[in-house]
């Protein structure tokens, strides 16, 4: 709301008043623009938001770790992006093999599952090594230390799975069973969208699970709490900091396979960057530190990128849309931080725990 | 205290330079190829041809031994500038076969021109690379020529087979802003437009997208016959894949460029790549196969893309030239001037290459252009390139043979 009483008024909130008037505007009159020239279909309206909600799907498995790892030590692992291409880089070369047995489309779902276990395997022993070998040192810190640790150990990782598996671009086999479109309601839906969009959420499903349910759910949020409260409990921080580290390079992990399952190609040693940072705006759009938050900010996030570009920046006239998908989730990003710092679901950890 | 080899400079009256070879020293010559990165392929290709033209003379010219000095140029101009700037930091390189992107020929150009040697690429297409008209977007500078086919003639050849061949009336072209790509969107979309088609729509994705489906969609908006889409690996791949789930193009055929001309395309693309054709370089003829049997003998199997050919016309071309412009001096030592080389390499006429009758131009702007333009066909990709490692595809459309002029 406005504050024009002249002892209220202040400069900053005007212009972040202002600028919330005109992202309205700009929102709505492109949207108007774009539904009333009936340029898209309404089946091509639906195709972008599936596409859109599976590739969120990713994001916030992704997320996830990046939520977890700041829930329990208030810091931003950015080589977590680096930790998806390490399960996914390295399980290109097993579905290649199962592909080349048959036995990728002799039994799929199992040879899909087989894949996320190796992913999550791998991710997971590099998220353990980096949290043992980068982070635990430098516990107690000033926070930006372990920041720049992280921005370092992202190259450090990119490099070595380059010198690993080389410079080229490898592809995931295509999962025939997974081929095709189910029709819903008239419109088609591809099938590998919806088997990503499931598969991510039971994996959601299983973190939620872990974390509310069980022994050591309830001593991740102990630690998350406050740590030397959950040491006088008895319980082991070291442990759950690993373990923590190691349930998000699963995750990272799994969704390196979804991701290979849904847009097979350009498997690379650099792929993991661009969906890290893209994540990571999904973390903070939900709320860093929130799981629920992880999960809805990916969601959110894949969608606003699939639909946005067509829907606004095209009714507004701005050449080369599509090119500005990218634009579209760091703006998001900017705005959440300017306009509600906590986040769809988070709480205001800055005040909470800083 | 330094000292200079006098005799050897005083010997020298090109208003380039000189290059100077040693009574017991090898000739030099440089090579800038993508040697690593997602098409490396074409970088392996081009060395391989590169290297066959040396092993037929048994790495010997004006009986000296050949060295090759290779750079990687990658397919960037920062990558081919570094590359350049290295070769053209080393006094005894006679002159250097490269790029293979255009790209990385528009930051190498400027270098190589500045130092007096000579380039003659083997895969580049951009036509502002033979442009000299700055104004107009031109890069080219003198010392540059190719073997490979200019992209003006590419875009017509290729706006007359969607025309004629497909029958489409509508067009779209998508590139990623590489000189490469945009230049062969821009030659197929005016050609087309100019023989009485309609261009819907002319957009560009980013290097690096994964997610074409925002562009597919509003390209699905404007129900184009044709889309052309010269984009390398992998968001080529990217796009023809994700073309199958949007709604509205389930009939629009899609022609991908020469970078897509690599059986890792149909291999990563997998079912959708079927139906997709592909412009790709085109050599027959009996000196071809017996190159291809040599390949087979050094490096086993088939070259990895369509250009080992260009390329192993250019090195000879750069080879003859060398022998013709060099002055062996009375010590034993040789003296080739760099602008004879240039001069040597312009006059080439009528030249019996591997990929046609080579004639190097100097119009702008096809100047340094010494392709044919007519090695080039249309390929359609079938299940037997996707599912059984068949490569070449079979040739849907022959320019020296189905062409309409």
């Amino acid at each position: 709301m406005f504050k024009w009483k002249t002892d209220e008024f202040s400069w900053v909130d005007f212009t972040i008043d202002v600028l919330r008037v005109l992202i309205v505007l700009a929102v709505v009159v492109g949207a108007w623009n774009t539904l009333s020239s009936g340029r898209i279909t309404l089946a091509q309206w639906v195709n972008l938001f599936a596409a859109g909600l599976s590739q969120g799907s990713i994001y916030a498995l992704i997320a996830l770790g990046y939520t977890l790892v700041y829930g329990i030590l208030l810091m931003i692992n950015f080589a977590h992006g680096e930790v998806f291409m390490a399960g996914a880089f390295s399980t290109v070369f097993l579905a290649e093999a199962l592909n080349r047995t048959g036995f990728l489309n002799d039994q799929p779902l199992l040879a899909i599952l087989l894949m996320i276990m190796f992913a999550g395997l791998v991710s997971m022993t590099v998220a353990i090594l980096l949290e043992r070998v980068a982070y635990r040192p430098l516990r107690g810190s000033p926070r930006l230390v372990p920041l720049i640790t992280a921005i370092g150990a992202s190259f450090f990782l990119q490099y070595a799975f380059r010198g690993l598996y080389g410079s080229g671009f490898k592809a995931y086999p295509q999962v025939q069973i997974l081929q095709g479109a189910i029709s819903i309601g008239g419109i088609n839906i591809p099938i590998v969208q919806i088997f990503v969009f499931c598969s991510a959420l039971l994996l959601m499903l299983c973190l939620y699970w872990l974390v509310e349910r069980t022994r050591i759910g309830k001593a991740m949020r102990a630690v998350s709490e406050n740590k030397e409260v959950a040491r006088l409990m008895g319980i082991d921080i070291d442990f759950v900091i690993m373990f923590t580290f190691g349930v998000g390079g699963f995750l990272a992990g799994s969704a390196g396979v979804i991701n290979g399952v849904f847009r097979p190609q350009g498997v690379n040693f650099f792929m993991g960057f661009i969906p890290g940072i893209k994540a990571f705006t999904a973390a903070v759009l939900g709320g860093i530190g929130n799981i629920p938050g992880a999960m809805l900010g990916g969601l959110f996030l894949g969608v606003i990128e699939a639909i946005g570009p067509n829907l606004v920046l095209a009714g507004l006239g701005i050449p080369g849309a599509n090119q500005l998908k990218d634009v579209i989730a760091f703006t998001m990003l900017v705005l959440v931080l300017i306009f509600r710092p906590q986040g769809i679901l988070g709480e205001r950890l800055s005040e909470k725990k800083a | 205290m330094l000292s200079f080899p006098l005799a050897a400079q005083t010997a020298c009256d090109d208003p380039l330079g000189c290059v100077e070879v040693a009574a017991d020293d090898p000739i030099v010559i440089g090579a800038m190829l993508v040697v690593s990165g997602a098409i490396n392929y074409l970088g392996e290709d081009t060395l391989g041809g590169v290297e066959l033209a040396l092993l037929a003379r048994d790495y010997t010219l004006l009986d000296r031994e050949i060295e090759l000095a290779l750079e990687d140029s990658l397919c960037t101009a920062e990558g081919g500038q570094v590359a350049a700037q290295r070769l053209a930091a080393d006094p005894t390189v006679a002159g250097a076969i490269g790029t293979n992107c255009s790209s990385a020929a528009q930051g190498a150009i400027p270098i190589i021109s500045e130092s007096g040697m000579v380039m003659i690429a083997p895969s580049n297409t951009s036509p502002s690379l033979t442009n000299a008209d700055i104004a107009a977007g031109g890069s080219h500078q003198p010392g540059y020529f190719r073997t490979s086919q200019n992209g003006l003639i590419e875009g017509m050849r290729l706006a007359e087979f969607a025309l004629l061949a497909l029958q489409a009336e509508t067009l779209a072209t998508v590139h990623d802003g590489d000189p490469y790509t945009s230049g062969l969107a821009a030659a197929v979309a005016s050609t087309f437009a100019e023989m009485g088609g309609a261009v819907v729509f002319e957009g560009a994705v980013n290097k690096g997208d994964t997610d074409m489906s925002s562009i597919l969609t509003e390209i699905a908006a404007r129900q184009p016959d044709v889309i052309y889409v010269p984009l390398f690996e992998p968001e080529s791949n990217f796009f023809a894949a994700q073309m199958q789930y949007i709604v509205g193009l389930e009939d629009t055929i899609i022609i991908g460029g020469a970078a897509s001309f690599s059986s890792s395309f149909p291999e990563n693309t997998g079912d959708a790549a079927v139906g997709i054709f592909v412009s790709g370089p085109l050599v027959s003829g009996d000196a071809y196969e017996i190159l291809l049997e040599q390949w087979y003998e050094e490096y086993g199997g088939d070259p990895p893309s369509g250009y080992h050919a260009h390329a192993y016309d250019a090195t000879n071309l750069l080879l003859d030239a060398l022998e013709t412009s060099a002055v062996v001096n009375g010590d034993g030592s040789i003296t080739i001037g760099r602008q004879a080389i240039r001069d040597a390499i312009a006059a080439t006429e009528d030249y019996p290459g591997l990929t046609g009758r080579l004639t190097c131009r100097e119009d702008s702007p096809f100047a340094g252009d010494c392709s044919t333009g007519m090695a080039l066909a249309v390929f359609e990709i079938t299940e037997a390139e996707v599912y059984d490692d068949n490569w070449p595809p079979p040739i849907a459309w022959n320019f020296a043979v189905d062409t309409m002029d």
